[in-house]
């Protein structure tokens, strides 16, 4: 057993844990950066339907977002229960979207501005018929380009 | 002057702090790319623009009404029967001389469409029509397009439409992406995506 004694001496030290927190940092300064925080509180209901077909939407600052649904229940006593309009923060008209499209290419550079895409992010239980009044405003405002923001998954799921 | 000096603040609960701080952002990160169908919209017309005539025999209509109910060319569907229905009327290829078709692999019904090109999808629904519906058709005609698509972008070019959709948008692709822009363009217009919106009626 002495010659085992012996070694001891010549242990290796304790691996240093004094460059962990460095490493945590630099781990934590990433997701900081990397975290987009949600950009619009959401006031409405917003259960996306599904579907296979799609495209992603890379350049997120090049996207206006137009979203619609039910009033969620904190603010269906003010706002009603019949599907809304929300444009940033706020419940809005059908007239507002013209307004809120034209502020959108005003704060963007100029050349962006034919890459602008709207991206519909509407309820699964709503009305075609709200759905029909913003596609009619985005037309006469020529945002042409638009994208139906979708969950993955089957389209047949989306009929019970 | 017995000043002393202060003593050292013990830095070993710093990882801990920071691994609590980690931790939140984990959590809290999305990195979420949105993602759905993309479409474009028809620019607004002038109200006294006379509609083309169209050949109704090159004319899909579905038509969703107010109880949810698919109805293509007036008769009732299955959803999952529409992309095998979209499929057989665009692939069709009922058309003889000009307006032949050689790439079909249709019928070649004279009653029903002439050629991709000609073949148009009316999609008419209500203003009652359920939005989650409608995308799940959205969904099944841009579908039957891809399909066709692909299958003419494999017979062609020997890769499917998607993945030569990819391999542009892919900055390590490594082939040239003008040709490949081009026979994008060549299986484009082969099927173009013709797909007419009515506006809803009441």
């Amino acid at each position: 057993m002495s010659k085992f004694n012996k070694k001891k001496s010549g242990e290796l030290p304790a691996i240093s844990t004094a460059s962990l927190p460095d490493i945590v940092f630099m781990l934590l300064f990433f997701f900081m950066v990397a975290t987009v925080m949600r950009q619009n509180t959401l006031m409405i209901e917003n259960k996306l339907p599904q579907a296979d077909q799609i495209e992603k939407l890379d350049k997120k600052d090049l996207v206006m977002y137009i979203y619609a649904g039910k009033p969620s229940s904190r603010y269906s006593a003010s706002a009603g229960n019949q599907a809304r309009i929300q444009l940033n923060d706020k419940f809005a008209e059908v007239a507002d979207i013209k307004a809120f499209i034209l502020a959108e290419r005003a704060a963007k550079r100029e050349e962006l501005v034919p890459f602008l895409t709207t991206a519909l992010k509407v309820d699964g239980n709503t009305n075609m018929g709200l759905v029909g009044d913003i596609k009619k405003e985005l037309r006469e405002v020529q945002a042409l380009k638009i994208n139906y923001t979708t969950r993955t998954g089957e389209a047949v799921n989306n009929i019970e | 002057m017995a000043r002393r000096s202060a003593p050292e603040v013990n830095a070993g609960s710093m990882a801990d702090i920071a691994f609590l701080l980690l931790i939140f952002f984990l959590v809290t990160t999305t990195i979420e790319t949105d993602s759905g169908i993309s479409r474009k919209l028809p620019p607004p017309q002038e109200d006294n623009v006379e509609p083309p005539v169209l050949k109704q025999k090159n004319i899909f209509v579905v038509e969703l009404n107010k109880n949810n109910d698919l109805l293509v060319e007036e008769a009732p569907m299955e959803l999952k029967d529409l992309r095998e229905a979209a499929i057989k009327f665009l692939d069709n290829g009922g058309g003889t001389g000009d307006e032949a078709c050689k790439f079909c692999q249709g019928d070649r019904d004279p009653s029903s469409s002439d050629n991709p090109t000609k073949a148009v999808i009316s999609l008419r629904n209500n203003r009652e029509t359920n939005y989650q519906t409608y995308i799940a058709v959205q969904n099944e005609l841009v579908a039957a397009y891809t399909t066709l698509r692909n299958r003419e972008a494999q017979r062609l070019f020997g890769k499917t439409f998607v993945e030569m959709e990819k391999n542009l948008k892919d900055v390590n692709y490594t082939g040239s992406k003008v040709s490949l822009k081009e026979d994008i363009k060549t299986i484009q217009f082969m099927f173009p995506e013709k797909l007419s919106e009515a506006e809803p009626k009441k």
